[in-house]
């Protein structure tokens, strides 16, 4: 588990418009990558690209080359429900489905696909990831309850047990902590900390200090006015970014004196 | 900051209120006045009564209310008494039918109603087995007909079309189908079935088709907007499970909106099963039990009360009553399917709080 994602000449469109343009990155296998920059720079659009889940956005398309250990993501005939089996995401905000208990939403991944799994298999599976999330002291005696029923930031960790349950290679975190209180965000950076043993994680934050705290390397996203596309300015490893960024852009966002 | 003390003379934050037993008060005393008026020049008319004491009322708020409280409270009162008084209204035709229903239909609501046909009687007893029976096989062919088609519809313009110009066209269609007077929808089922089976007396099926063009608008637009409701994040949470979109759809989308589509459902029965004129063209009519739907005239409940009120024997009276007890029975068909559909509705809800 754990595999490498290397980005080459990568463009997104929507419709005619260009938001994302060039971005050539290599994403290592078991660390954690940020992505930051100011709103509408493109990071969480190129996130999605990762595993094509722009494509749920009507006219949203790309051009170039994604690759998870040398497979093209963009490649003829590659099916983006297979692809999203091996990358997983979560996103800003919680979103564990209604009409399932808290146990169904960590194996939905296995449900919702019909596959057929033993009832023993089932509980350990659930029991693994709710574990992995960090979630499993807290709900371990109500697993049949609704899973709105937890808080803001136990629905958060339920929705990545619930990726991981699916044991992807690679999980995508859409600012999975701007909508939680700085307890629940301290418990899943945590928890990215223990994860990246075993996955190669990329998160899109916000947050400057989470950045410098959870990632191994930082990637610095940023469009030149309104209307432009937005460009990847600057990768490396974070301390170095946070540190002595090469370019004046990076260290003009990171220290805020921006714009 | 002494200047805001200075600015807030004593007194300022209060105002006059008027003493809670004010406006039951002047209720009472418009009341009294509108029925004393309405008895003087109306000869007791009670609806007379009604509207004076309403508008006495109003006036007398009015001015209690400016006096003591000032304007805005005045006009805080006048919109709350507009509003109850165009609640009341909207409820007395309910109350009005309901009460008719139930104190005229008790007479003939036995035994005998709900065991036996029309067959061979002439006069007194009888019952509307056949029309219940018919009305519920008819309208449950209708509903196992428009169901599927309309929810499909709804998954297509919701979930697929993305406001294509197909989506657009259906959308358009669907709203010029609404429309439709329902005779016409009935004539439509007639000369179908009539193309295809040849000249007939109508029977059941061609009801439920009847029936199935009046249902299926309302539960494409009802159920298109419910699953409309369904937050796009779910849909990216099953996306991103690697879940495919007929999958998600299924098992996600629906799932989540399925109480308020049964609400739509329900609602589309009961809007069709009180329909009269398709089913006496389409289905026909009988005075005996027929428990198939695809041969002979099929009687149904409306029917059965339009021609029991219509086309009475010698006794006029043992006709009503009948025709009464009827009405009922369909009043009590759909309360109890409302009934139902709430308790299916609170089982698939989505589940929240503990």
């Amino acid at each position: 588990m754990g595999k490498r994602i290397e980005v080459t000449d990568l463009n997104v469109y929507y419709g005619d418009f260009r938001a994302v343009e060039d971005v050539s990155i290599t994403i290592e296998p078991k660390s954690v990558t940020a992505f930051i920059g100011p709103s509408g720079c493109g990071k969480s659009t190129f996130l999605r690209t990762l595993n094509r889940m722009h494509e749920v956005i009507p006219g949203a398309r790309v051009e170039g080359e994604v690759l998870l250990d040398g497979e093209n993501l963009y490649g003829p005939g590659v099916d983006p429900v297979r692809v999203r089996r091996h990358i997983g995401m979560v996103f800003q905000r919680p979103n564990p489905f209604p009409t399932m208990s808290i146990k169904e939403n960590v194996l939905a991944g296995i449900n919702l696909n019909n596959k057929r799994m033993p009832g023993s298999e089932k509980d350990d599976l659930a029991e693994q990831a709710l574990k992995g999330a960090n979630l499993w002291e807290e709900v371990k005696n109500r697993l049949n309850k609704p899973g709105a029923s937890l808080s803001g930031g136990q629905q958060q960790r339920l929705c990545i047990a619930r990726a991981i349950a699916m044991e992807p290679e690679v999980l995508l975190m859409d600012e999975p902590a701007s909508a939680l209180d700085p307890i629940s965000t301290l418990a899943i950076e945590d928890l990215m900390n223990e994860l990246k043993q075993r996955y190669t994680i990329v998160i899109v934050t916000h947050n400057m200090q989470q950045a410098a705290r959870v990632s191994d390397v930082t990637a610095f996203f940023n469009i030149a006015g309104a209307g432009a596309p937005g460009r990847l300015i600057e990768a490396g490893p974070t301390e170095k970014i946070f540190s002595a960024p090469d370019v004046k852009a990076t260290e003009d966002y990171i220290s805020g004196r921006f714009g | 900051m002494t200047t805001i003390s200075q600015s807030m003379a004593p007194g300022q934050l209060t105002a006059g209120r008027l003493p809670k037993v004010v406006v039951p008060a002047l209720l009472v005393g418009a009341a009294l006045l509108g029925v004393a008026v309405s008895l003087l020049v109306g000869g007791g008319n009670m609806a007379l009564a009604a509207v004076l004491a309403y508008l006495t009322f109003l006036v007398a708020v009015e001015i209690a209310a400016r006096i003591v409280e000032g304007a805005r409270q005045a006009a805080d009162r006048r919109a709350t008494n507009l509003i109850v008084g165009a609640f009341v209204l909207a409820l007395l035709p309910l109350g009005s039918v309901t009460w008719e229903a139930v104190s005229k239909g008790a007479a003939r609501f036995d035994v005998t109603f709900f065991t036996y046909s029309m067959r061979n009687v002439v006069g007194a007893g009888g019952g509307a087995v056949h029309a219940i029976v018919g009305t519920l096989l008819v309208t449950g062919m209708a509903t196992l007909i428009s169901v599927p088609i309309g929810l499909l519809t709804a998954v297509y313009l919701s979930e697929y079309g993305a406001k294509n110009r197909l989506a657009k066209a259906i959308t358009f269609f669907v709203d010029v189908m609404t429309g439709v007077p329902s005779i016409v929808a009935g004539l439509f089922a007639y000369a179908l079935m009539t193309l295809i089976i040849g000249p007939n007396n109508g029977f059941g099926f061609a009801g439920s088709i009847a029936l199935s063009v009046l249902m299926i608008p309302v539960v494409v637009r009802s159920s298109e907007e419910l699953l409309r409701l369904v937050p796009n994040e779910l849909r990216e949470a099953s996306y991103a499970l690697g879940v495919p979109k007929w999958l998600t759809i299924t098992r996600v989308v629906i799932p989540t909106a399925i109480s308020g589509i049964v609400s739509g459902v329900i609602l589309a029965v009961a809007r069709v099963i009180g329909e009269t004129a398709p089913l006496l063209v389409a289905a026909g009519f009988t005075a005996s039990l027929n428990n198939n739907l695809f041969a002979n005239p099929m009687m149904t409940l409306p029917v059965f009360v339009y021609d029991a009120y219509a086309h009475p024997g010698v006794d006029v009276q043992v006709y009503l009553d009948r025709a009464w007890a009827g009405a009922l029975t369909l009043i009590a068909i759909v309360m109890l399917l409302n009934l139902i559909g709430r308790l299916v509705a609170r089982r698939f809800a989505p589940k929240t709080g503990n």
